[in-house]
């Protein structure tokens, strides 16, 4: 298992356009990925569970990485999170 | 004939037939039973309703930019959301039909969204709605809402964003709905298309639908079903006598605003995007006196980012070439909510943290304004002026933050040119202390409706207290009078850009208290110059 943090730097928190993008760039990989916000946590695979979580600028994620792929998928994600969120 | 009464967003008279559109009618089918079948089916609509939002979105981006198609962009990513689809296969096997399936699911959601603390996230519940509505329609069989041949006016209890997006705009003489307020989506589309529309009118649709003949006067707020003959005739008059003034007015175009003592009067425009900056100057105006900047923030999911609001500052700036051109930065807050800015829901948003105070509060949003406009300098003649403002150190504060920003643009080494600055007087507060600001400010322009708003205590968005509502009321004209000799003896201008700078009542009045400048909808210039070239001041 892989686990990584990330702090919201976009203004406008995990909006609906950040979401839809995060759950296309998990899509390929065969791992389980949650991302655990203070309001909540949720499957990086369901765009309205990650909208639900409402999490805002500043709030730091926790993303965990499960499965065959956990390495790449963990480096890609923090490199997209990195430049998306 | 019947008549009633409705929120004008655009002005001028349609008369024509009426369509009513309705969210379509349904003939529900029942479950084959199996669910399997009602899955398949179910998947043949997702396919189905992906390729019609893509198609929507392609047009949306050419004909409404792309923000607006960015709306229907968040529909598309729902479609795909496994929770969604989940919740939909697990309806089904419980033994709901397909369609039924999809729309009860889509409901679910939507409430959970609405019941949720963020106000952008409220506003998201509407785009899930429109999303399992159309997936209920396509497995409902319906092939949408059919259109007539030729124009026609266009009659709903509300339109969603993608059901605007979808109508034949040419072919629209006048929307009329029964919600909807003067800031929503088929508000800003029909000043977008230039047509009389009426909000929040009193009209059935039924009965709507069995006229012959809908009329809207767009300067009242009134609609007619089949007027009778006397309305018709008044109706039609008004029409044709728009259309003659129109061109008497002609005769003003490319004159000079001078008054027959030689009292020079800038006639400016109201403008809210680049678009209506080539209308303003098609309308001979001769500078702008209010840009507003809201609308390049309203109808997005994301605030717009300095490059986009430097592009559009910027492209106005070029537009207008040296005709002044008056900024007012964001207003936003009150009656133009922004949900993705994430503001709290206020009891009383009049009151609120609106205009400057926003802006002195969320430097993230002000910062990239504020530059944009700096960087947009270099190519015309611009000023800014802040909205909301009340104290005086409220204005050194904005001023203090736009003298920083050109110095880190200077450092960077980007061009820009004297911006001065001015304040929107539009509370007592700034009216009273003129004197005081005017030695701070560049120039007063002198926002009359919220003015007017705040020194009466009158709510302007609630037609019972329109008696009450006095644009002349005595308290005014004092203040008026005030601001005007405020700013000539410091040695500043100062210029009207409420409403009442379109009043031909009001025109010689200003000009006796000491404005030098009057901002009003393009389409009244030509008319304030003949009442400012007929005048003896």
């Amino acid at each position: 298992m892989k686990e990584f943090k990330h702090v919201i730097a976009d203004p406008l928190g995990m909006h609906a356009r950040p979401a839809g993008m995060l759950v296309k760039a998990v899509a390929p990989f065969a791992s389980k990925v949650t991302i655990e916000a203070p309001t909540g946590k949720a499957d990086a695979r369901r765009l309205m569970a990650l909208m639900k979580l409402a999490a805002k600028q500043g709030m730091e994620l926790t993303v965990t990485v499960e499965g065959a792929d956990e390495e790449t998928a963990a480096a890609e994600l923090q490199a997209f999170l990195a430049a998306n969120l | 004939m019947k008549t009633g009464i409705g929120l004008p967003v655009f002005p001028g008279v349609s008369i024509g037939p009426a369509v009513v559109y309705r969210k379509s009618e349904r003939t529900l089918p029942v479950s084959s039973g199996d669910p399997a079948i009602e899955q398949a089916k179910f998947d043949a609509a997702v396919v189905t309703a992906r390729e019609q939002l893509s198609a929507l979105f392609e047009k949306a981006k050419v004909e409404l930019g792309e923000e607006k198609a960015a709306i229907v962009e968040v529909q598309m990513l729902m479609l795909d959301d496994l929770d969604y689809l989940d919740g939909v296969t697990a309806a089904i096997e419980d033994g709901a039909a397909a369609a039924i399936a999809a729309l009860d699911t889509g409901e679910e959601f939507a409430q959970v969204f609405a019941a949720m603390d963020d106000e952008y996230m409220n506003a998201r519940s509407a785009d899930i709605r429109d999303m399992s509505h159309r997936l209920y329609d396509i497995l409902c069989g319906n092939t949408g809402f059919q259109l007539p041949d030729g124009e026609f006016l266009l009659v709903a209890e509300d339109l969603a964003p993608s059901e605007t997006i979808q109508m034949p705009r040419e072919r629209i003489l006048a929307f009329v709905t029964q919600q909807g307020s003067s800031s929503s989506h088929t508000a800003i589309l029909a000043r977008t298309l230039n047509i009389p529309s009426l909000v929040q009118s009193n009209i059935a649709l039924e009965e709507a639908e069995n006229c012959t003949i809908l009329a809207v006067d767009g300067f009242t707020g009134n609609w007619y079903m089949d007027p009778d003959d006397e309305t018709m005739a008044m109706l039609k008059a008004k029409q044709a006598e728009a259309a003659a003034d129109r061109a008497a007015l002609e005769t003003y175009r490319g004159k000079e605003s001078i008054t027959k003592s030689g009292k020079k009067i800038l006639l400016a425009a109201n403008i809210g995007s680049p678009e209506d900056a080539e209308a303003a100057v098609a309308a001979d105006c001769e500078g702008v006196g209010l840009m507003r900047s809201e609308f390049l923030y309203l109808g997005r999911d994301t605030l717009p980012t300095e490059d986009e609001l430097f592009e559009a500052y910027k492209k106005v700036a070029e537009i207008m070439g040296d005709r002044p051109v008056v900024i007012r930065t964001l207003d936003i807050g009150a009656d133009k909510q922004v949900s993705y800015m994430g503001l709290e829901k206020e009891e009383n948003p009049a009151l609120g943290l609106r205009g400057l105070r926003i802006c002195l509060t969320r430097e993230e949003i002000f910062r990239p304004q504020l530059r944009a406009i700096l960087r947009a300098s270099a190519y015309g003649n611009l000023l800014v002026m802040f909205p909301m403002v009340a104290s005086v150190w409220e204005l050194k504060a904005a001023k203090a933050l736009c003298a920083k920003l050109r110095k880190e643009l200077e450092d960077e080494g980007i061009e820009t040119k004297e911006v001065p600055i001015g304040v929107m007087v539009e509370t007592p507060a700034a009216a009273v202390l003129a004197h005081e600001l005017a030695k701070e400010a560049a120039f007063f322009s002198v926002g009359t409706n919220d003015l007017t708003q705040y020194t009466l205590a009158v709510d302007r968005q609630n037609a019972k207290l329109d008696k009450f509502y006095d644009p002349y009321h005595p308290a005014l004209m004092a203040l008026l009078a005030h601001i005007a000799k405020s700013a000539n003896e410091a040695g500043i201008w100062a210029g009207i850009c409420g409403e009442l700078g379109a009043d031909p009542k009001m025109t010689e009045k200003f000009i006796e208290m000491g404005y030098t400048e009057l901002s009003m909808a393009a389409g009244r210039i030509l008319e304030a110059r003949k009442i400012v070239c007929e005048s003896e001041l």
